[in-house]
Order: C-alpha cells, then structure tokens, then sequence
C-alpha cells in the first residue's frame, strides 16, 4: 500500500462508546487480506481528511449505468483524485432489498463476498429511500457486480427521475397491528413499474411506501408520493378482561392520563367495572390507545387501506403532506390487487402526462387542484379527502345540480350494495 | 474485439426487481405471517411478540455504525449464526434486529453483540438510532458530514438510546443539505446555507443546463447573463433565500462554504397518526457552527432539547404532542434557546402558521 494518509480529524471519531464507521474504514485499510480493498479505503479517508479540514465535499455526478438501465447507480468521481487516486472513481449501487428487509445471514455474507470482489468492502442496510447501498466501486466493477449478483436474484433500484425503490414496514411479518400483507402490495406495486424503475422517463422521483397501520413507520405521508397504509372499518377488538388486568396492574389514574383522555376523539370511557367503553363511529383509527395496550386492544376484522398521494419533502415548493384520495379499500382478492395497480397506472401515467420536469406528484396536484388531480385518474372526490370544505366563495359553481345529484345516486348505489 | 462484438458480449439484465422476502424470513415469522396477537416489552433493546397460535418470537435490536466495512458484516453473521437462528433484518434507522425463537437465547446473544461493541437498545421510549445521509463520504452536494455528525452525536446520547427515559419515541435525523433527505424527525439537526451560491463562470455554459437551473430556484432569484463574454448565470442575491437548490443541476453555483454554511435543528416532525395527525419539524435553531470531526455546539443544542422534553413531556408525548400542549413560548423558556424573526414563516400560505386567536398561555 502507497503511505497511509494521516487522519487526526477523522481519528477522534474513533474515540467513544458508540461503534466507529471510521475504525470500520480503517479496518479495511489496515486488515484487508486485497491490496485493491485496502488502497482504496486509504485513498477514501485520505479525502475525507480533506473534507474534514477544508469543509467541502470532494465528489462529482457523472453517468454510469449498467448495460441495459439507465438508473440505480449513483457515479462518483474525485474532484481530488490526483491526490486520492484509488479511490478516483466511486460510484453507488443501489440494490432492492426485499419488501421488509428480510435476510438470512447466508445471503448476507454473499452478497458482502461479491462486494468484496469487485467493490470497495463498505455497505449501508439501507439508504434513506430503502436501497441497499453498496458505496464504492469503479466504473468497470458496477457491471461485474451487478452481473455476479443480478445471476443470484438482486436487481437494481431507482434512481434519476424514476419510480424509486419501495419500503414497507416489519408488518404482517411481526406486528399484531398490521391491517394489510404489506409484503405483497409492496411488491406487487414495485414489480409492475420494474420498467420504470430502470430507465428513468418520468418528471421526477415516484415513490411507493406501505405502513401496515396508522403509526406509520415508514413515514409514507410525509415521504411518499404513493402511501398505501393499513386501517380497518368495524368495530375495534376489546378484550375486558386485559383491559381490567391492564388497570389493576398500571392504576386507573394511569390510565385515564395516558388512555382515557389522549383519545382524539373522545371515544374512549373507563366504566365503574374498569371496562372500556369505546364509540368506534367516532374513532379515526390513531392507534394510540391500541399502542398503549396492545394485549387489550386490537385492530378490527373488516381491514383494508387508506391511500394518500403527494407527499415529499421542501424541494420546491415546500412541504408536502400526502392527501387522502382513497379514504377505504379492500386489499383481498386479486381483483383489490388489480384495482391497485390500475389506480397507480393511472396516476404515473397523468402525472407523467401533465407533471412538469422536476415536479413531484404533490407539486403538481398543488398546481392545478385536487379535483383536476382525481378527475385525471378517474377517483371521485370524498368528505374524507378534506379537513375542511372551502373557506372561499370565488368559486364557480356551474353544475352544482348535476354534482349533488350524483352524491346521492353513489350514496344509494352504496346501499345496495 | 470489434464494437459490435463487444455489445454482443455484455449480458442483458435480469429484471428481477424487488425479490420475495420470505425465502429470507424466520420460520416463526413466516408460520405465523399475518396472525400476531400482541407484543411485550420485556427489557429496552428487545421485543417479544406472541401469534394466536401460542408462537412467540424475540427480537434483539442493536445499533451499529451503518456504514458497515464487509468484516463488521460477517461479524454481525457470525453472531446471528453462533448465538441467533441465521435471520436477520434492518429497521428503517438501520439498526439490525435479530430474531430468535426463545427467551433462552436473548441474554447470551446481547452479551455477544455487547461484547463487540454493538449497542443493543432503541425499542420503545429512547432515542433511536439517528437517521441519516452520505455526507462528505459520497454526496455530491454536501454540506457536512452525515455519519461523522451521527457517532459524535450518538455517542453522547448512547444511555438514552439504551434505555427508556424518554416520555415516548425520539426520533433524530441530520441532513447535510437543504434537500433533507434524512427526512422528519422530532428532531433533526440539518446544514442551513447562509450566503448565495459563488459562482464560477468560465464554466456554467459548459456544465450546466441553463434554463433548468432557472426554472430551479423556488424565489426566480437566478437569470441567464452573459459574464465575461461568456453565457452564464447570475443570482439576484438579495432575492436568494441561499437554499442550494441549483447547486445539484449546476455544480459551478458552489453553494458550500466553509465558514457560512451552518447547521439548524428542527423540532416537531412526527410521521405517525396516533393522537394527533403528522407533523412536519419547526425551525428553533440556526446559526450552529458546522464545526467537524465532532460538532460539539450541535450536540449541546440537542442535548438541551432533550432534557428540556424528558424533564416536562407527559408519558406518550412525542415532542411535537408536548410543544403543541405547552405552547413555542414555553418551549423556548424550557430550553434556553432564542427566538427570533426567522422563525416566523414568511412564505405563501404562512400565515396559516400564525396565530389566529387569543389562545395564549400566561
């Protein structure tokens, strides 16, 4: 190996309780048995120095891509090179990991083998989107890996303006609150759009996320432009004699602070027995009491998901929370799984049709409307889509009839059936 | 070899896409998919959760350094083979949970992770795992370190991720630029650039694709010039709200300053709907220095928040629940921090933001 470069700044990262990524890198220059590994990782935190000393980062986009994509790599090239020169070229692959993050430490262990062969040794369980991010490999070595691991059933994720790779929580897979197979839906979603995945044609990034409950944990509202999240429409399950064990063991009082009164819809009522009294007409499904007593309290059985699109974070105009476009729908048969993939067809097709470049999902629906918005993808507008109706009387209201009619036709329509 | 045969060689993907899960998943988990009945917390760090069929599964959840060196990969194996049934997965914070089919093999197997420096706890009501960004080691537009900032940090706030002293969930996440692809957090501790873009426009017209970077700037602050007889671009600086936005399509507009590019931290982001509905985070610092390889002045900040919380949130409160029951002005009196007019929002639609009634706590 060529002379270590010194490293005091990022030296005292390696000082503390919490596990180094810096001893991590080191590790690799100091111990790696390949001589390409161990250069590469000096001539890494020989630039990270840099960074450290002049505050700047040092890397620069470019294009790379594997024969056939046109996304999932993200290139590097050293603005330094010449000083860092192992480590000139140090590009991304980013790599769908299975709905969920499921692995066997067998399929770890190879996919770090072929990393190793052709990367740098370094890895991230997972970027911010959900990939896996294998970090540092040369321009050549993304197409060996990508070959070598594409042969044993790893495909690349998004990137570029593109659908991106998916998330989906823990789930049916372990949680007692999951409403919907959060594992299917994922990659029933993901693995129609492969096409879009892989060769970015769209205005933006389009991203799907599914939560199996209200919690939320993949956080698909605020960074999803497609949230399919879990939630049920009957009756919560109640289980008295664990909420009474519930109240002998934690007191009423706890329960009425922490229970009781942080209902936001004040459906909750502890009885003079210490049952609980619940008015589900009124619950919006928050999940925090379920959260509380998960032994006592359960989802009900006539489950389904809520689905909202437009979410994203500031880049432009701001942030955006996802918006309520299916308030219900059942997620059981493969025709509910049809009607799905239809729904998300139509809405990439529109937005790709009338989004303008760089403008995510949610940018365009504040553009031109939610209603023009649900009339491009064919959904009919819905109490449950509003917090409130319109504050402003400059609105044109041509056709009111004709709309009010049609309110109690589909009203009358849902009754029967 | 010829072009042709060249392309004739390269193989053509497999467009396998997101793969099945199962074939990866514990067997307790995959008998019992879909059929859990409720979960306990026996101790911080881990999870037991039992199915309707009397099944019950532990799951051991550490934390590491996320940017993982293939050694400190075969090792986390390694401690799942010896003392865990071979499974694995990763939460979104990229902490890495073990799953093992009984309560005999939860102790040994936090001994193990314990022993090689791994860092059991995040379940409940701790800090996780800061959620986080490539920073300095690969981003192309960073402003700061990304995992320098979350060891520094962590290590300070390591008790509160192993235990439960929290009045509910914090969840912390750092971005090193304004696009904050860390995302919301109770917490979030992000680069705020101070000063326009510097631009260098011998090479603009060569790098950058100009009406892009125009149609770019949220504030129509930049314009196509002509600078030393050369097309090029210009930023009405009193106009620029310094957000980096055209740095990514056009590198020449270095936004990153080594002195005014600083650090802020956010309150308040909350993802879940339990009580109330998601929250986006609120601006209540700014001003840090980015002030590398520790970033001590950041970590005071979130440190003061944090006791601030714990030491007057109710149970269950997320921050964002304990500001919105206390009140900004409380919250600022709590932690010491200064308020000043650039928390006030001054975009389009802010004034929905303010206060429209006569709700004041005295």
């Amino acid at each position: 190996m060529a002379d270590k470069h010194n490293t005091p700044m990022l030296d005292e990262l390696e000082h503390g309780p919490w596990p180094s990524f810096i001893s991590g890198i080191k590790r690799l220059r100091d111990q790696h048995p390949q001589e390409r590994i161990s250069n590469m990782a000096n001539s890494l935190l020989g630039q990270l120095e840099h960074s450290y000393e002049t505050r700047k980062g040092y890397w620069k986009g470019g294009t790379v891509s594997v024969f056939g994509y046109g996304s999932g790599i993200i290139p590097r090239f050293s603005e330094v090179g010449d000083a860092f020169p192992e480590s000139r070229e140090f590009h991304t692959l980013r790599v769908q990991p299975p709905a969920g993050n499921y692995y066997s430490t067998s399929m770890l262990r190879q996919l770090g083998e072929s990393w190793e062969k052709h990367g740098s040794g370094l890895q991230t369980f997972h970027g911010q989107t959900g990939n896996i991010m294998f970090i540092g490999s040369t321009t050549e070595n993304t197409q060996h890996f990508f070959d070598e691991i594409n042969e044993y059933g790893w495909d690349l994720g998004g990137a570029g303006p593109c659908v991106r790779t998916g998330m989906c929580c823990v789930g049916a897979a372990r949680c007692e609150q999951s409403n919907i197979d959060e594992i299917k839906i994922h990659r029933t979603l993901l693995n129609n759009f492969t096409d879009d995945v892989h060769r970015p044609a769209l205005p933006y990034k389009f991203k799907f996320k599914v939560s199996g409950c209200p919690n939320d944990c993949v956080n698909s509202i605020e960074r999803a432009d497609c949230a399919i999240i879990g939630t049920w429409r009957d009756d919560m399950k109640v289980d008295q004699e664990e909420v009474k064990d519930f109240v002998e063991k934690k007191g009423r009082k706890y329960v009425i602070d922490n229970v009781i009164t942080r209902c936001p819809t004040n459906c909750l009522s502890l009885k003079d027995d210490d049952t609980l009294e619940v008015d589900n007409r009124n619950c919006v499904k928050c999940m925090h009491c379920l959260n509380v007593m998960p032994k006592a309290l359960s989802p009900g059985d006539d489950k389904g998901a809520t689905i909202l699109m437009g979410g994203k974070r500031t880049l432009k105009v701001g942030d955006l929370m996802g918006t309520v476009v299916v308030p219900f729908m059942k997620l059981d048969t493969e025709e509910d799984y049809e009607k799905l993939t239809e729904l998300a067809e139509e809405t990439i097709d529109f937005w790709a049709e009338n989004g303008l470049e760089h403008e995510r999902c949610g940018e365009m629906i504040e553009r031109i409307g939610l209603v023009n918005f649900l009339d491009g993808i064919g959904l009919e507008v819905d109490p449950n889509m509003v917090a409130d109706p319109t504050t402003s009387s400059y609105v044109r209201m041509d056709g009111w009839d004709d709309e009010a009619e049609k309110w109690f036709k589909e009203k009358l329509q849902a009754a029967e059936a | 070899m010829s072009e042709q045969n060249a392309q004739a060689a390269k193989r053509p993907p497999i467009e396998t896409g997101c793969p099945d899960a199962f074939q990866y998943m514990h067997p307790v988990m995959r008998r019992n998919y879909g059929q859990w009945a409720y979960h306990e917390d026996p101790r911080p760090g881990v999870l037991k959760h039992v199915a309707h069929s009397g099944d019950a599964i532990w799951t051991i959840r550490a934390g590491t350094q996320r940017i993982l060196d293939v050694t400190t990969l075969n090792l986390l194996c390694d401690i799942g083979d010896e003392y865990a049934d071979g499974y694995v997965r990763f939460t979104i914070r990229s902490n890495i949970e073990y799953m093992v089919d009984k309560e005999s093999k939860v102790g040994p197997l936090i001994v193990e992770l314990e022993k090689n420096g791994f860092v059991v706890g995040g379940t409940k009501n701790s800090v996780a795992m800061i959620s986080h960004t490539q920073g300095w080691l690969h981003c192309d537009i960073p402003g700061t370190d990304a995992s320098g900032v979350v060891k520094a940090m962590m290590d300070e706030v390591i008790d509160e991720f192993k235990g439960w002293n929290m009045p509910n969930r914090v969840h912390m996440t750092t971005s090193c630029c304004q696009i904050n692809c860390g995302g919301q957090g109770d917490i979030a501790i992000n680069v705020q650039h101070t000063k326009p873009p510097k631009i260098n426009h011998d090479l603009v017209s060569n790098v950058c694709e100009r009406p892009s970077v125009v149609a770019r700037c949220p504030v129509a602050a930049i314009r196509p010039a002509q600078v030393n007889g050369k097309p090029s671009l210009e930023v009405d600086e009193k106009k620029c709200i310094c957000c980096g936005a055209c740095y990514p399509p056009c590198p020449p507009m270095q936004i990153n300053d080594a002195e005014h590019t600083k650090l802020s931290v956010w309150v308040g982001g909350n993802h879940s709907n339990a009580r109330g509905k998601p929250t986006f985070q609120k601006l209540v610092a700014a001003g840090i220095p980015n002030n590398p390889p520790r970033w001590p002045e950041a970590t005071a900040i979130v440190k003061k928040i944090l006791r601030a919380y714990r030491d007057d949130a109710k149970d269950w409160e997320r921050i964002s629940d304990w500001v919105e029951r206390i009140g900004w002005p409380r919250f600022f009196e709590l932690t010491g921090l200064p308020f000043t007019k650039f928390h006030i929002n001054n975009w389009k639609g802010a004034r929905n933001s303010l206060n429209a009634s006569t709700h004041i706590r005295f």
